[in-house]
């Protein structure tokens, strides 16, 4: 009887995946018979003219996450670095525990916070500067053009790499715990500084298991919600390669449109948008996981 | 070849293996420099938003916060009493709906499924569930529920945090089975235990505090969950104790309040910010503690 239970609570973990998977693709349905594929590249979203295509979307979801990335993932070998390497034993755990908070604090909380409180600041210091700098300098003043109000792709990306540095520091941090003292002492042994022995053999020896982290990471930033809708400024353009301008991810179309939208083609289209972000969520996740079980197997076998 | 050329070829040899190995050491020196800068950089955004969210958000932390229903835009008084009402009933059913099958699905995978091919693939199933975008759980709930009733309900918003629940429950249980010596269960089977007996008498109870520990961190989890609430309780501007009509709900009226131009919505939404970023960051602490005191 107990037996029974436990079995069918884990084939339910199953059908929900499935009923997720397949609720979507029905909830799409007119869309897709609408648009089919040709949904990926277009760029209208005019729902007076009932008229839908996903690209500035799906652009504004991968640049954000792309930004967040080149951000993120220095800075969080940096961490992981100092966590295993430089810190002192007794600061270790509170430094440790600190950032993995980052990764508690609410999405809403980041999104207000860099609304009302980073946004001002980014863009008096940052892009205002910029732009004095560049902005006669043909295509990369291009990049910093835009309204100086600090809301757009950049701060998107800039608050995602916050939030994703957490996820991706403690990967890195586990992994490069997990590498054999062995191997470092015969790299210090040789007279390699901290940094080459990072580098040249902590890094090779642990690398699908820092993709893999990096990939956890990535998959966090695409569906990341509340914080990006609130400092995206949530326009659909794509006009302006300027990384300042205000532009629109899938989750912060959902967010703003969906409960607005009437059933139909909007609603679909919209459905539509959430099954891509799924899919693309689903492939990077089980990449990421794939890595780090393999990484997990080879460990004990590889001295 | 003559002594003086010898000492002079050592003699540059020698100063080429000084200059790289100042070489070397200064880009260790640069490297650690920056990786303690990257540590900084995480705790400052840490810090930063602590501060202003208590900055901000003490201000409005006053009796009628907690008394008084949302009011409308430039009103003098009001409070999040609805909201504050709605997210702890929301919350509270949805783990109490979450929580059995997380559990019962973890014990599944580390008693029953460790070997075979139900277990592993429910584990990476969980494992891509537990990291996947939430908004997406809310139209799952939008499209078979809220659709099908053709009302936004309190219920499909317990529904939807309760799938949020599921996957971190199930980790964190199977995590903590997992750690139970087999020598435990051994020693119960070997005195003629059903299996059903020794793992809730035996091997859930000895790992108590962990599945503890993952509940709370569910709950931490939920507390501060937006996006699966927008299209599924929605949000209501008074108060309800139904949950078969809209809801509202701390995280929801956040977001609107702090989207508004109206200074007191805003004022509201941070002392709202404020509640949540301290709920969310007490539960997380004492999650650890349960965690750290066990082991």
């Amino acid at each position: 009887m107990f037996s029974v239970l436990a079995h069918a609570a884990a084939w339910l973990t199953l059908a929900l995946l499935a009923g997720i998977i397949i609720s979507l693709i029905i909830g799409a349905a007119p869309a897709i018979k609408e648009y089919g594929l040709s949904f990926l590249w277009t760029s209208d979203w005019d729902p007076v003219q009932n008229k839908y295509g996903g690209l500035v979307m799906i652009y504004g979801t991968l640049m954000t996450s792309l930004i967040a990335l080149i951000i993120a993932v220095p800075v969080s070998f940096g961490i992981a670095l100092f966590l295993t390497e430089l810190s002192p034993a007794w600061l270790k755990r509170p430094l440790g525990t600190a950032i993995e908070l980052l990764a508690a604090i609410p999405s809403i909380v980041y999104g207000m916070w860099g609304l009302l409180v980073f946004s001002p600041l980014l863009s008096e210091y940052v892009q205002q500067p910029l732009q004095a700098l560049f902005g006669g300098v043909p295509y990369l003043g291009a990049l910093f053009s835009g309204p100086p109000v600090g809301i757009g792709l950049l701060s998107a990306g800039i608050i995602l790499a916050i939030m994703i540095i957490p996820f991706i520091a403690s990967v890195m941090r586990d992994v490069f715990e997990v590498t054999p003292a062995l191997l470092k002492e015969s790299a210090y042994g040789l007279g390699s500084t901290t940094w080459e022995v990072m580098f040249k053999v902590v890094l090779p020896y642990t690398k699908t298991g820092v993709v893999g982290g990096i990939m956890l990471g990535l998959g966090r930033a695409l569906g990341e919600t509340m914080a990006v809708t609130f400092v995206i400024g949530n326009q659909n353009q794509l006009n302006s390669a300027s990384l300042f301008e205000a532009a629109n991810s899938i989750t912060s179309a959902l967010a703003n449109e969906f409960a607005e939208a009437g059933e139909g083609l909007h609603q679909a289209s919209l459905i539509y948008l959430g099954l891509v972000l799924f899919f693309i969520t689903f492939v990077v996740l089980a990449f990421s996981k794939v890595l780090l079980a393999q990484l997990k197997k080879s460990e004990g076998t590889r001295t | 070849m003559s002594s003086t050329a010898m000492t002079t070829a050592a003699a540059s040899l020698q100063a080429s293996r000084v200059s790289k190995y100042a070489r070397r050491k200064r880009v260790n020196a640069l490297a650690l420099t920056l990786s303690l800068g990257a540590m900084a950089f995480g705790l400052v955004w840490l810090v930063w938003i602590l501060i202003e969210t208590v900055h901000l958000g003490f201000a409005g932390l006053t009796l009628s916060l907690f008394t008084e229903m949302t009011p409308p835009p430039q009103a003098e008084t009001g409070g999040l009493a609805n909201a504050i009402f709605g997210s702890v009933t929301m919350v509270t059913f949805a783990t109490l709906l979450g929580t059995p099958i997380g559990i019962l699905a973890g014990i599944y995978l580390a008693e029953y499924g460790q070997k075979t091919w139900l277990g592993s693939i429910t584990r990476f199933i969980n494992d891509i569930l537990l990291a996947a975008p939430s908004i997406v759980i809310g139209l799952f709930i939008y499209s078979i529920v809220v659709a099908r009733m053709k009302s936004y309900s309190g219920w499909a918003g317990v529904l939807a945090l309760a799938l949020i629940v599921i996957p971190v429950v199930i980790r964190t249980t199977e995590n903590m089975l997992s750690l139970i010596p087999n020598a435990l269960r051994e020693a119960a089977y070997a005195l003629g235990t059903p299996k059903w007996k020794v793992i809730m008498t035996v091997t859930l109870k000895s790992a108590r505090a962990g599945v503890l520990t993952g509940i709370l961190l569910a709950l931490a989890r939920i507390a501060g969950e937006t996006a699966p609430l927008l299209f599924t309780a929605l949000s209501n501007q008074f108060w309800t104790s139904d949950l078969s009509s809209p809801m509202a709900s701390l995280p929801v009226t956040i977001f609107k309040f702090a989207m508004s131009p109206y200074e007191n919505w805003q004022k509201l939404a941070w002392a709202g910010v404020f509640l949540i970023t301290l709920g969310v960051l007490v539960l997380n602490i004492l999650a650890r503690t349960f965690l750290r005191n066990k082991h």
